[in-house]
């Protein structure tokens, strides 16, 4: 590991966040449009977990490891705990789209908008 | 009693959370008996939240620290920095609580006989308690991290609940416009905690003000924006207000009002981060600009947009983008002549512009959910929200119809209604900083009467349409709903003196006052 460089994880949580706004932006497909935002989701827990990485770190467990520079742990409970709430998030955003499938037979965010004005 | 006040912050959140997962159970024995505990355990939150509101106003801050020997102990013994997750009541907390309080009550009483109809009622109420959950955490939080978690909580209950009825095609739409906005938003707070946390290792907001103050940095700016631009959103201003109207129409009625209060818990986060977290920045002024530049669009594009309108609950939303304006044009001018200390102390107009506010959300938070709830009311009996297919309806109606006057003169800033007491104050307070805001904050205050008395005629006055002959005035628990909020109204107007000074004054100083805030949870600098 200690070969790529450190800021390599920050790029790509940068390249990640930047192509899954164009995707929420410009794509009308309501399934890509979870699948961008999900991306978003990606990019930025990597950003977390990126920033408490310490070159040729361990796992942060005091108990019986030997003296050795230790990743921080609390990027990593934030990681998972947005993980978490991205699962509850992705899991809705699915049931609705279903629903807008039944409703209007159309995925196209153009043809199955209802609501205007 | 003293126990009770003590441990309130963190049961005003528990209890919520606790009959959100109680409710599934309760609700497979009896349904009355989950009715009750619905009604039961929000009337205790409410009860709860006025006496720690006033022992905020009385003690001030109030600080908990979760798993602490002792709850105040914030910073433990032999550390530096505080680790443990705490709850920090300020006046600014306390008095967004109250609203929240008495609004989620009156909406769960009003759902007990508007959603009567629809299956799946008892995951209605784990939703909605699951939402007062997210509500509370977001206001009573002193950690960044916990305020994106709470606002998840919040947008992901929310957005179910919007999409509740999914028998229609448009809640479905509406419901899906909110929670991708609200995950976009959410995603931006946590990367702006992330780059907070990687300046200064803490996600305390009280340690992290104290950070910036000390030394302010390029990537402290862009964790601003983010931050500023995720809450906007949330709350719906102006360039990024387009899911508002679609969510807020198709919502069953009781959830609409609740949704006004998290877009006021969103105002709120914004104002604690440009105000404690940002207190002490050199951009303040350019940021209170940004705000009141965006206020006066916010104004003034939303009540454009609702003289147009022919769905009543959407005329209502963009109502409430419109009144969204005045609280960020006061608030932005409090803070954009926060540096000057003669101007935001007791007697200066920043301090009033600030006030006057913050009292506007009181007041928002009192009739725009009665408003709401008239429209759900309509809509309950005559089963559609276009107002050219209604028509006298005063004459089956009284109740809903007297409701919806009292409404309609507060939103329009008609003396003495509680709503032209905090116009007033933000009309003076900003003249000072300059009079075109004052004029244009008229301006829109005269087209909102002007629509509502055209929507109030169109729906309610006329003769009699052969239609709804069969209507007749909404259950009694829906009224009750809209008299706890007329009340509210009532109240405020007969005594705007009293709230300004109680509950109005210790909120804003709250907010301009950071370092109080950051004292009570790193203790005084030795």
């Amino acid at each position: 590991m200690a070969h790529i460089p450190l800021n390599f994880p920050f790029l790509a949580a940068a390249l990640l966040v930047g192509v899954s706004l164009y995707i929420i932006i410009f794509k009308k497909n309501l399934i890509k449009l979870i699948m961008g935002i999900t991306m978003m989701a990606s990019g930025v827990n990597l950003f977390l977990v990126a920033l408490g990485y310490r070159a040729g770190g361990g796992a942060p467990i005091y108990t019986g490891t030997p003296e050795e520079t230790m990743v921080l742990p609390v990027p990593q409970a934030l990681t998972l705990t947005s993980i978490v709430i991205n699962v509850a998030v992705l899991a809705l955003m699915l049931t609705m789209a279903i629903h807008i499938y039944r409703h209007t037979g159309s995925l196209d965010s153009k043809k199955s908008r209802k609501l205007k004005g | 009693m003293a126990a009770l006040i003590t441990h309130s912050p963190i049961l005003i959140i528990a209890i919520p959370l606790a009959a959100a997962f109680l409710t599934p159970l309760i609700g497979m024995a009896s349904k009355k008996a989950r009715n009750a505990l619905v009604v039961v355990s929000l009337t205790f939150v409410v009860f709860l939240v006025f006496a720690l509101a006033r022992d905020v106003v009385i003690n001030g801050i109030h600080v908990y620290t979760l798993g602490a020997a002792s709850p105040d102990l914030s910073i433990p013994t032999g550390f530096m920095v505080p680790v443990r997750i705490i709850l920090e009541v300020d006046g600014m907390s306390a008095f967004f609580g109250i609203i929240w309080a008495i609004v989620s009550l009156a909406a769960a009483i009003y759902s007990l006989s508007h959603i009567a109809s629809e299956t799946g009622q008892t995951r209605f109420y784990t939703l909605l308690l699951l939402m007062v959950t997210g509500g509370f955490g977001m206001m009573f939080t002193g950690d960044l991290f916990n305020l994106f978690v709470f606002l998840e909580i919040a947008s992901i209950s929310g957005g179910a609940l919007i999409a509740f009825r999914t028998k229609f095609a448009d809640t479905q739409e509406g419901g899906f416009k909110y929670i991708v906005v609200s995950a976009i938003a959410g995603l931006m707070v946590l990367f702006a905690t992330g780059i907070l946390y990687a300046q200064y290792n803490s996600l305390n907001i009280a340690f992290l003000a104290q950070a910036i103050q000390d030394n302010y940095t390029a990537l402290d700016t862009i964790a601003l924006a983010l931050l500023l631009i995720a809450f906007a959103m949330k709350t719906g201003m102006v360039p990024l207000h387009l899911w508002f109207p679609d969510a807020y129409s198709v919502a069953p009625a009781s959830i609409t009002g609740m949704l006004v209060i998290t877009s006021h818990a969103c105002m709120y986060a914004a104002f604690r981060v440009c105000f404690t977290l940002y207190g002490g920045m050199p951009d303040a002024p350019v940021v209170g600009w940004i705000l009141i530049v965006i206020g006066l669009l916010t104004m003034f594009v939303g009540v454009t947009m609702a003289v147009f309108q022919k769905d009543v609950m959407r005329f209502m939303s963009y109502h409430a983008i419109s009144q969204l304006g005045y609280m960020w044009l006061g608030v932005g001018v409090g803070l954009a002549v926060l540096g000057n200390p003669a101007l935001v102390n007791p007697g200066g107009w920043g301090r009033e512009a600030v006030s006057g506010g913050i009292f506007h959300i009181l007041n928002h938070a009192m009739y725009k959910p009665l408003l709401f709830f008239t429209g759900g009311a309509l809509f309950h009996y005559t089963g559609t929200r276009d107002l050219t297919k209604m028509g006298g309806l005063a004459h089956k109606m009284k109740w809903t119809t007297i409701l919806y006057i009292i409404g309609t003169l507060s939103i329009s800033g008609i003396p003495p209604l509680n709503g032209f007491s905090s116009k007033i104050l933000i009309y003076e307070s900003v003249y000072q900083f300059h009079p075109i805001l004052t004029i244009t904050g008229i301006v829109v205050s005269i087209l909102t009467l002007a629509s509502f008395t055209k929507a109030f005629h169109s729906a309610f006055m006329g003769a009699e349409l052969p239609e709804y002959k069969g209507v007749k005035e909404v259950p009694r628990s829906m009224l009750i709903a809209m008299g706890i909020l007329a009340a509210g109204i009532v109240f405020i107007t007969l005594f705007p003196s009293l709230i300004v000074d109680s509950t109005i004054h210790p909120a804003a100083d709250a907010l301009i006052h950071q370092e109080t805030y950051i004292t009570a949870v790193m203790g005084v600098a030795p």
